[in-house]
């Protein structure tokens, strides 16, 4: 029996589904398919055919108040995209990559399917079967208890170093046992009236551009919202972004050297007494280590490391230890770090030891529901099974309870068979030949050894063309139910289905639930995904029929809970470490034979460490900045958010176009040491003359897809082709944000 | 009816693009019209650490200030959905006093003559 929690619910002026103007119009979530990060609040529209008009922000929910960004607003058009798959598929083995694609009907293909992993399972041990998702779907819940349910420790998210949220997750569990999200009121209803709330002084923008990000599960332009409210910025990137025009201080910061300069500003805030001191004295745990560490980064060596000029430095610590109220607004620039646990730990440090934890408007412990760090349906997954987790005895850090294994050791396992062959392969959500993935080639040929590869995604994606055996057909979340439970602070919010789902599609939950209840039926005892859902809302004390009506329901949240001994299940004052403390010198990462401290590793390529590699390939360059229409390698098949961004681009500063002999709308190559991409050139002045950025998930559905006949032109448009599998030393971070580059145009006829 | 405007507040336009796609979407323009258009106004450095970097919305002919949705007791769709609420509609004569209440604002008077 789960214990029930008070829940504050929203008040609604009407029931979820009404008539409005002639129309039908479900209230609900918007959380993928299509992909995000968030969950806004949304009303559709539907006429009396069943079909979906149109979509509007609610202005009732108090996450997006009534906004929208254009993705959920075109949401029609991938709903009734011609391109969707509707049918599952079916394709000989030795077909891969050729467009032979039969009909199956969905209990065949499922028997098949739950016969084959059985089978595996059998001969191999359910560890040879691995679950794969991607980033920002309702489902990764689903397939960990997929995954687990069968006793397969192995959950993949392909990417080289998981270099994607999961990096600071477990460098802030592993040094103060919670994860830590910017405080912008999200956790109450009643948003910025909210008594408690305290709008943030300063806001620190560190690596991310939230406005276009929507990352760990904030609304960007919330921040917008506290800028007008009087908070002030600082931004940390290579790029000038627009948000750094509202700035007070912009670090236009080397690429992948944020460990340096998070290294400085300790230094120098501990050398110039601006730390707080009551707050380290009762909260932390191995300051003097910190300090002595921090004096290795003296402000001369780390402005010439970070390309900044020492003032700069000087003038954000200032401001950061002059400041009541600091957030730190971070993304996945800190995970894109071959070395991102010590960065990370480098850049927490400076909100920790000024005490910019847990108090109004600094840094909070993101509301939980589903404990979905430890990834839900763990209970399931026995000790025996779990060391056999890929990537462990490589990398210990991964023992701590973390999720996924590491991919680099996986993409190892899939080519030797060690220590274990992987015989089938379950993907859902995820693109990595397209997307997440580096070195697409050495991806395609290692998963070539998996016997069989089923897919489960809305359309046709490089990946599924090249790889998969059976492609499952999931359906947008306008035609399913589901729940929004996830990263960020959670809260108890409901998908509602508005239309029926096309063709055969179903949702991704259904698909999970008829496939769980094949291999592993103890894991799976739900009859309907609503049920299933009922029992994860279960501390509400509603159904997930009752929080239909009632939703978005907040559980309850308190400030300074470390004071109060809400962190730690001994009930001790305290954040849940091993001292009780936060651990500048961190007590795991000693046991592991990790550095227990921060700190900084120059990015290998790169001007400093192969300067003669960097006469051939002079300019740093960064890629997977977001774009406003596309959600990674997603929307390059619906016309109107392609329009906003028909090419993939490399946007370099004029000088930089010029020195290259390039300018703006020419298509030219970036190319590496490790192969090249084709990009569009966007001259701006917002890289320096020694950066280029470029756009990543590139591929163009509208080209031939087998894979004799280029991939959807994955193989001239991917920026993995200048990527290597290479993770960090603890298993997580990859450089994806600091390689090298040339660029030259493209020649006539390539 | 007192005329009727959209103030557009600058400061905070985030060139998010929501205005141009719902206002195409209600409208049923296809992807190259526009009832509003943003405009990007910048990057450029004018002195040290000084950047105009700024977009401004502008609403075309094709903008009717949402008459319909009007009509049916709805903000225009731009209004609603915008992600940095820097727009808002109104009466002119409202709107012109809130126009002199911060800098950096933009007011427009809708396409038609009354």
């Amino acid at each position: 029996m789960t214990e029930k929690r008070e829940y504050t619910l929203v008040d609604h002026e009407k029931p979820y589904q009404f008539d409005e103007d002639g129309l039908h119009v479900t209230r609900g979530c918007a959380w993928s398919a299509p992909g995000c990060h968030l969950g806004c609040g949304i009303l559709m529209y539907t006429d009396d055919e069943g079909r979906l008009v149109k979509v509007e922000g609610d202005p009732e929910n108090p996450f997006n108040q009534g906004r929208l960004c254009v993705r959920c607003l075109d949401l029609p058009e991938v709903v009734y995209s011609p391109d969707r798959i509707l049918h599952p598929l079916k394709r000989a083995r030795e077909d891969r990559g050729k467009d032979k694609w039969e009909p199956i009907g969905w209990d065949e293909a499922l028997d098949e399917i739950a016969g084959k992993i059985l089978a595996a399972k059998e001969e191999f041990g359910p560890e040879s079967v691995a679950f794969y998702s991607g980033t920002g779907r309702d489902i990764g819940q689903y397939i960990t208890r997929l995954c687990w349910g069968f006793n397969s420790p192995n959950f993949v998210f392909l990417m080289s170093g998981q270099s994607c949220y999961s990096p600071r997750v477990a460098g802030c569990f592993s040094t103060s046992g919670s994860f830590w999200v910017g405080d912008y009121s999200q956790q109450f209803p009643d948003r910025y009236d909210n008594p408690d709330w305290k709008r943030p002084d300063l806001i620190v923008i560190w690596g991310n551009n939230p406005i276009v990000s929507n990352s760990d599960g904030l609304y960007g332009h919330w921040v917008v919202d506290c800028l007008k409210m009087g908070s002030r910025a600082i931004v940390v990137d290579p790029r000038m972004i627009w948000l750094a025009s509202k700035a007070e201080h912009y670090l236009q910061i080397r690429p992948g050297t944020d460990g340096a300069l998070a290294l400085g500003i300790v230094n120098y805030l501990i050398e110039n007494d601006l730390y707080d001191h009551e707050f380290v004295s009762l909260w932390c745990y191995g300051f003097e280590e910190l300090a002595e560490r921090a004096k290795e980064y003296p402000l001369d060596e780390v402005a010439k490391i970070t390309d900044l000029p020492a003032e700069d430095i000087v003038a954000v610590a200032r401001a950061i230890a002059d400041s009541d109220a600091v957030t730190l607004q971070w993304g996945v620039a800190i995970d894109q770090i071959k070395e991102t646990i010590p960065t990370a730990q480098a850049v927490l440090a400076i909100f920790e030891i000024t005490g910019n934890i847990g108090k109004p408007g600094t840094m909070q412990q993101p509301a939980s529901i589903l404990n979905y760090a430890a990834g839900w349906g763990s209970e399931f997954l026995v000790p025996e099974q779990e060391a056999k987790r890929i990537g462990q005895d490589e990398h210990p850090l991964i023992k701590m309870g973390f999720q996924e294994c590491v991919t680099d050791d996986y993409i190892r396992c899939l080519e030797t068979g060690k220590p274990y062959p992987i015989k089938v392969a379950w993907m859902q959500t995820t693109n990595p030949l397209a997307c997440t993935g580096v070195d697409a080639k050495r991806t395609l040929d290692a998963h070539m050894n998996i016997e069989t590869i089923v897919y489960v995604d809305l359309f046709m994606t490089p990946t599924s063309m090249a790889l998969a055996d059976y492609f499952l057909p999931a359906c947008t979340y306008a035609e399913r139910n589901g729940l929004r439970v996830g990263d960020g602070a959670q809260r108890a919010e409901t998908i509602n289905k508005a239309i029926e789902p096309l063709g055969e599609s179903r949702s991704d939950m259904q698909i999970c639930l008829d496939i769980g209840k094949r291999i592993s039926p103890e894991a799976w005892p739900w009859d309907t995904v609503e049920d299933m859902y009922s029992n994860i809302l279960a501390e509400t004390g509603h159904t997930f029929e009752e929080m239909q009506e009632l939703a978005p329901g907040y559980p309850p949240f308190e400030y300074h809970m470390h004071e109060k001994g809400l962190l730690r299940a001994d009930g001790n004052v305290g954040f849940d470490t091993a001292t009780g403390r936060i651990e500048l010198w961190c007590s795991m990462y000693n046991n592991l034979g990790l550095d227990p401290l921060p700190s900084y590793e120059e990015p290998v390529p790169s001007p400093l460490s192969t300067p003669e590699l960097c006469e051939e390939y002079p300019l740093v360059l960064t890629t997977g900045a977001r774009l406003w229409g596309m959600f990674h390698s997603e929307h390059r098949q619906i016309p109107r958010m392609r329009a906003l961004h028909p090419e993939p681009l490399v946007y370099v500063n004029p000088k930089t176009a010029a020195d290259f002999g390039v300018k703006d709308g020419d298509w030219v190559w970036v190319e590496n040491h490790r192969g090249r991409c084709k990009r569009v050139v966007k001259e701006t002045p917002i890289v320096n003359e020694r950066t280029a950025s470029t756009d990543h998930a590139w591929w163009h559905p509208e080209a031939p897809g087998e894979l004799e006949a280029g991939l959807y032109d994955l193989w001239d448009l991917t920026v993995e082709n200048l990527l290597p599998y290479d993770c960090g030393k603890t298993g997580f971070g990859a450089n994806y944000k600091n390689t090298i580059c040339k660029i030259y145009r493209v020649a006539e006829g390539e | 009816m007192a005329a009727k405007g959209l103030l557009v507040d600058y400061e905070w336009c985030s060139g998010c693009h929501t205005c141009e796609v719902a206002c195409q979407i209600e409208h049923g323009y296809p992807t190259d019209q526009w009832g509003i258009k943003v405009c990007e106004v910048g990057p450029w450095k004018y002195g040290e650490k000084k950047w105009q970097y700024a977009y401004l919305p502008v609403p075309t002919d094709q903008c009717d200030l949402c008459a319909s949705r009007v009509e049916k007791g709805h903000v225009p769709t731009c209004v609603k959905h915008c992600q940095a609420k820097c727009l808002q509609y109104g009466d002119l004569e409202e709107l012109s006093k809130e126009l002199a209440r911060k800098p950096k604002q933009m007011l427009f008077s809708g396409n038609q003559s009354e």
